[in-house]
């Protein structure tokens, strides 16, 4: 469908008061509940996949060219579907009010090529808050989901051949390609003679939660779609990424997986599902929160990002900085309005490189970081050749931890020295006490993160000793 | 029997309060509130946001006609404050505007000067200075000032609990549409339909008749609805009144954080003392309620307290007193177990903190302790006890030893993790404490067609009670279930009614729908017995069909009803219930006040990471008393849920206030409440069936509210795994226990 509506509109707003599709609700309009989740199907070289999204964050803009889906665009016209089955027989719903949201994260999971198990299903719905049914009805409908879907092997022929969602969906591939065709490419590009510099928008969920009330109207540059900033390359010993990748383009790239095995574990602690499916890498630099999850992570490798003015005067224009240059203090950013970051990159882990990242924070799942720490170390043996070491939380903007690391080169791991690099570290941060936590509590957090780097990336030592 | 919802619920069918059609020409409304917690207003200047694009009329405490007033219990309450702001958050005017969008734009033009006033948050500090919402309650049984002499040990100690946000995920609203003769329609997603219909009367100053409040269902409620759900329908009310337009109001979520009040945060005293046999032989207990800025429901609140402050235990000699404080915080409110959970954490800790300084295991002086059937309570009346059945069955059902000596050796062998265990019995009294308020009634209209229509005081929130009210019916006509519908909670329909609250909703509703029904029947029966030539009694109603002296007859069920209504007998009926034997004698502080009890027990599991403070709940394994449960399904979700309220409340849900009173913990990125993965691996729910007669519903005691108090076993099992980690942990009674106080109390004392 086509709208005239301004395109920062979020689309639960069109959803529910202009189409007047009321199944899909509204419990925060801040991605933390997960009851507006719907999905949205674009083509990716020629597939078709599916995503879930929180509705309340998503602009109508970065919806172009997408199938957007509601819980009304999965009911049968009569009956219950499978999912729907299940969460009716297990008694996974109660008021009924987060339900919607949770059939709709599982209809995600039926159409995702992750293999149909348990856990995968449960982190389908790691983006849902339910306040009723404590969950573990929620559980029990899932494993009979998974159940269900056991044969799958393509899941959009599975699931309309197995009637667990409506016979349509086979046809959107061909439709979206057409739409594709029809549509203007230029038509989300810059409004010619526009004088007041753009709101650039990534996925938005950093800026429909801070200025949910100003951006329906702003003026904005969409840049999730633009293919030139999208893309996760490998050049030489360095990795690229697009600063429109989302989070969950990192999860799904086998460069990254490569280079971090262990980036399924740390992502999972960042937001939710729907969230991690919109949020880009950039926006998460430029929200320039201190305990920004992936700037921390960063921070550690030292990545370097360059920066367009815009409208973009070619090559000239463009100038790079290492990432924790950009952060003069609270919110300040040394970066012009116009400017937009246009390039990320690092220098990709070697053999003898170790690497880690820790969070804690209140809830340990979909919950800011109280405290997060990475750590990056190039090993000569069992000396440390060079090291990086970021952390959040504990000053007024992501902290790379430049004594820290400084002391780190040149040792070799002991007892004494995770002792002595706790002790510099602690004489870089300046914690405030908030909401996430009093000042103390984070200082001695940051301590027990560093250790838990050490006894992560160096299993020789022992716990007993470093516990103490 | 599943939730009769749950077709629509699937679908996203289910109509919630925003999900009304609107009415052409409706308006929104949007509140402009406190931005202090207290001060005098010296000017507020609402021109320029009444001059904006599209806002209407922007309304006042002057434009209040009746009685600018919303407290229920006590009227301390303005709708609109009129000269002074009490808490952060209290509205001060209503903005009426075309659009959602212009409402809340205009919201931002208004400009208020206020003094400031001191502000107090802690309950200790405002009893100090004398401001009491109430004067203070003592509940007391034998002598505890000469009982002290017989204690071998006494010990002594402070408690604190904070509140809890309620989180339902509907937010609060309402919508109004004006009716002939100046009458209004209010929709409103609240508990207490009556306590609406009523204040808006009051406020507007019409009679009662005037107003109808139509209330579906909820997306949630947990007592966070019950009072506090008055002032949004109130407010409509308000512009209806004066407009002469439907008018709705749908709450942002840090407007209905920020505006509400939560469950009462309590800070305590406690001095118990026991026997060289561990007996407790007395406790003393001095209250002090966090009651916010106005009365609402505190004194109420606080009256649980002091029926639940022992617990599941026999003490004979009692002095526990409260005192409901007035702070410059929003008025706290109703939440799920009303105040009770309060008054037990406090009797744990004292038992905690006992077995500590004995070196014993609290479970032993628990288990000494509990209930048994004629003991009596501090307030007089006598247990009808199932304490004892609940922990036995649960000690020998999940193996006590065995997982003590699995926890014993788990953390002789690790360091980074430990592990912790903690039991708790429950007991909660199942009635509502004001006597008065025990009374429902049902409206049953059998049609022509055999179909049946069925209107109570209940309100669906997601307990259940609609699919409970719809078996009743069931099973009395012993008709097809689809034959049922349960209708919205109407004043129009069901006059006078009480909340949907003290877990008591299924009971008197239930009740008085089955007394209806059993009326209808007489006379179906009568009608029958005619016909067959036989007595009443020997007509039986079976699967829809009609059987006289146990044979089937040509009969079915609408043949029986269209016979009646051809006679012209009456196919409808108004049941009124009200429980007996219920008694209080509140000079006294002594009487009957709850038809009966619910007990039981649970044995929490829980292991934290010692390195990161982060901790995980292995299981919860519970026997608890359902009396003979009339649905399953609904039974052990209202369990589950509750446990996992309860575990919330004590471990990850903290609110936070600043020293001016604003609201730190705003919204749903700074409150959390378990999600999926926070939530216990296990959680194992064993059915105490009991035949025993009782006054429930077809004797399936009431289960709302007493599973949330499992979740005070959290707490201690957390304390208990720091302790095995850091023995000398000094770790304050002060709930909830974050992963940062549980990183604190590891390294007690941390030198950077
Ligand atoms: C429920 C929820 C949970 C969250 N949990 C976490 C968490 O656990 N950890 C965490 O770190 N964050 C979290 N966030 C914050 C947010 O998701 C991340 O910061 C995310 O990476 C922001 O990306 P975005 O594309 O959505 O940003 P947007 O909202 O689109 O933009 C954020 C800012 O970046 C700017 N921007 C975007 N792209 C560019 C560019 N290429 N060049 C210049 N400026 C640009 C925008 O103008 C804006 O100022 C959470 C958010 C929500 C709603
Ligand atoms: S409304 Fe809560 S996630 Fe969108
Ligand atoms: S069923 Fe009520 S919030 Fe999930």
């Amino acid at each position: 469908m086509a709208t005239d509506l301004p395109p920062g509109m979020v689309l639960l707003d069109f959803i529910r008061y202009q189409q007047h599709l009321v199944g899909t609700k509204i419990g925060c309009r801040e991605g933390d509940c997960g009851a507006c989740t719907i999905l949205t199907g674009e083509l990716n070289n020629d597939e078709l996949q599916y995503h879930t999204v929180t509705s309340c964050l998503m602009p109508i803009g970065n919806a172009a060219g997408k199938h957007i889906v509601t819980i009304e665009g999965i009911n049968h016209k009569e009956g219950l579907n499978p999912i729907q089955q299940a969460m009716a027989d297990a008694g996974a719903t109660q008021c009924g009010f987060c339900t919607p949201g949770f059939v709709m994260s599982l209809a995600g999971f039926c159409l995702d090529d992750k293999p149909a198990t348990k856990e995968n299903a449960i982190a389908s719905i790691d983006g849902n808050i339910c306040r009723c049914t404590g969950y573990k009805s929620i559980e029990k409908a899932a494993v009979d989901i998974v159940e269900k879907l056991k044969d799958k092997k393509e899941a959009i022929p599975f699931v309309t051949e197995q009637k667990i969602l409506p016979e349509y969906f086979s046809g959107i591939k061909e439709r979206l390609q057409r739409l594709r065709e029809s549509i203007n490419a230029d038509t989300l590009k810059d409004v010619a003679g526009i004088k007041e510099t753009p709101h650039f928008v990534g996925g938005g969920t950093d800026l429909y939660v801070q200025k949910h009330d100003e951006m329906k109207d702003a003026t904005i540059r969409f840049l999730l779609h633009q293919p030139e900033l999208n893309g996760i390359a490998k050049e030489d010993n360095k990795c690229i990424i697009g600063p429109s990748a989302t989070v969950s383009d990192l999860l799904h790239s086998a460069i990254i997986h490569e280079a971090f095995p262990d980036f399924h574990r740390y992502a999972k602690l960042v937001s939710s599902t729907p969230i991690r499916n919109m949020a880009t890498i950039a926006g998460n630099f430029i929200n320039a929160s201190p305990i920004g999850d992936f700037t921390i992570f960063f921070l550690a490798l030292d990545a370097q990002i360059s920066l367009t003015p815009n409208p973009s005067p070619g090559e000239r224009g463009k100038r790079t900085l290492p990432l924790r240059k950009l952060y003069k203090g609270y919110k300040q950013l040394d970066k012009t309005p116009e400017e937009h970051i246009d390039k990320i990159w690092f220098e990709l882990p070697g053999k003898n490189t170790l690497f880690h990242f820790e969070k804690v924070s209140k809830r340990t799942h979909l919950d800011i970081a109280s405290v997060n720490s990475a750590i990056h170390l190039k090993m000569n043996g069992d000396v440390i050749d060079d090291a990086g070491i970021s952390a959040g939380g504990v000053g007024p903007v992501p902290l790379y931890l430049q004594k820290t690391s400084e002391f780190l080169k040149g040792k070799k791991i002991s007892e004494e020295i995770i002792h002595e690099t706790i002790k510099t570290a602690q004489t870089e941060i300046s914690p405030i006490s908030d909401a996430r936590g009093s000042k103390e509590y984070k200082r001695l957090l940051l301590r027990q993160l560093i250790k838990a780097h050490f006894l992560k990336l160096f299993p020789g030592i022992l716990a007993e000793s470093v516990l103490g | 029997m599943k939730n009769i919802d749950s077709y629509t619920h699937v679908r996203g069918e289910s109509v919630y309060l925003d999900d009304i059609p609107v009415v052409n020409g409706t308006l929104y409304a949007a509140v402009f509130d406190s931005p202090v917690a207290h001060g005098k207003i010296k000017s507020l200047d609402i021109r320029e946001a009444a001059a904006m694009h599209g806002v209407v009329k922007i309304f006042t405490a002057k434009d209040v006609p009746g009685d600018n007033q919303i407290g229920g219990i006590i009227p301390d309450e303005e709708l609109l404050a009129s000269t002074h702001v009490h808490f952060c958050g209290m509205p001060i005017a209503l903005v009426v505007a075309e659009t959602d969008e212009a409402a809340r734009v205009a919201l931002k033009k208004i400009k208020v000067v206020i003094e400031s006033l001191p502000v107090i948050t802690d309950p200790r500090e405002a009893k100090e200075k004398g401001e009491l919402i109430i004067p203070s309650r003592t509940f007391q049984i034998g002598d505890t000032i000469n009982a002290w002499h017989q204690c071998e040990y006494v010990f002594e100690g402070r408690a604190d609990t904070n509140g809890q946000e309620h989180l339902y995920i509907e937010t609060q609203g309402a919508y109004s549409l004006p009716q002939e003769n100046s009458a209004i329609r209010i929709y409103s997603s609240t508990q207490g339909p009556t306590a609406v219909q009523r204040t808006t009367a009051r406020v507007l100053n019409i009679p009662m008749h005037q107003v109808e409040v139509d209330t579906t269902r909820l997306g949630g409620g947990f007592g966070g609805k019950e009072d506090q759900a008055t002032t949004w329908g109130v407010m409509c009310a308000l512009a209806t009144y004066h407009l002469k337009k439907p008018v709705k109001y749908s709450l942002q979520r840090m407007e209905d954080m920020r505006m509400t009040g939560k469950r009462h945060p309590y800070s305590s005293d406690f001095k118990i003392g026991l026997n060289k046999d561990l007996k407790i032989v007395a406790y003393e207990a001095t209250f002090y309620q966090n009651a916010g800025a106005a009365a609402d429901l505190s004194p109420a609140v606080m009256e649980r307290t002091l029926f639940h402050c022992t617990n599941s235990y026999f003490v004979p000699n009692v002095k526990a007193t409260a005192y409901s404080c007035r702070t410059n915080l929003p008025p706290n409110t109703a939440f799920r177990g009303f105040g009770g959970p309060q008054g037990m954490f406090v009797i744990e800790a004292a038992i905690a903190k006992a077995a500590d300084a004995l070196g014993i295991s609290a479970s032993v002086i628990q288990q000494k302790n509990l209930l048994q059937t004629g003991d009596e309570f501090p307030y007089g009346q006598k247990a009808e006890s199932e304490a004892n059945e609940c922990w036995d069955k649960a000690v020998e059902l999940y193996d006590l030893e065995k997982l003590q000596k699995e926890i014993s050796d788990f953390n002789h062998s690790n360091k980074q993790y430990k592990k912790g265990m903690a039991l708790m019995p429950i007991c909660f009294g199942i009635s509502f404490t004001k006597t008065m308020m025990n009374q429902a009634r049902a409206l049953v209209h059998v049609y022509t067609d055999g179909s049946v229509g069925v209107s109570t005081g209940a309100v669906e929130m997601g307990q259940g009670v609609n699919t409970k009210m719809l078996q009743v019916a069931t099973n009395i006509f012993s008709i097809d279930p689809a034959k049922v519908k349960i209708n919205s909670t109407n004043t129009y329909r069901i006059a006078n009614t009480s909340p949907s609250a003290a877990s008591a909703t299924a009971d008197l509703n239930g009740k008085a729908t089955e007394i209806a029904c059993k009326e209808i029947l007489k006379r179906l029966k009568k009608v029958a017995a005619e016909e067959f030539k036989t007595s009443e009694e020997n007509i039986d109603l079976k699967d829809e069909w009609v059987y006289a002296n146990g044979e089937k007859t040509m009969w079915e069920w609408k043949r029986l009803v269209f016979e009646t209504y051809f006679r012209r007998i009456s196919l409808s009926e108004h049941g009124h219930y009200t429980p007996p034997d219920i008694h209080y004698d509140l000079k006294k502080e002594k009487g009957h006040p709850f038809a009966y009890h619910v007990y039981g027990t649970v044995i929490i599991t829980v292991t934290i990471d010692c390195l990161r403070g982060i901790y995980e709940f292995d299981s919860v394994k519970v026997v608890h008393d359902f009396g003979n449960s009339m649905n399953t399904i609904i039974d052990i979700g209202q369990c589950e849920g509750g446990i996992v309220q309860g575990i919330g409340w004590m471990t990850m849900e903290e609110i936070v206030y600043d020293k001016e009173g604003k609201l730190l913990s705003n919204a749903l990125s700074t409150y959390k409440v378990p999600d999926i993965y926070s939530v216990p691996k296990e959680i194992d729910i064993h059915f105490l069936a009991t035949q025993k007669d009782n006054l429930a519903i077809f004797r399936s005691k009431a289960v709302g509210e007493p599973p949330l108090l499992y979740g005070i076993g959290a707490y201690f099992a957390l304390r208990n795994a720091v302790k095995a980690f850091n023995p000398s942990a000094d770790i304050p009674y002060d709930a909830p226990m974050t992963p940062e106080k549980v990183l604190m109390s590891l390294y007690h004392p941390f030198k950077k």
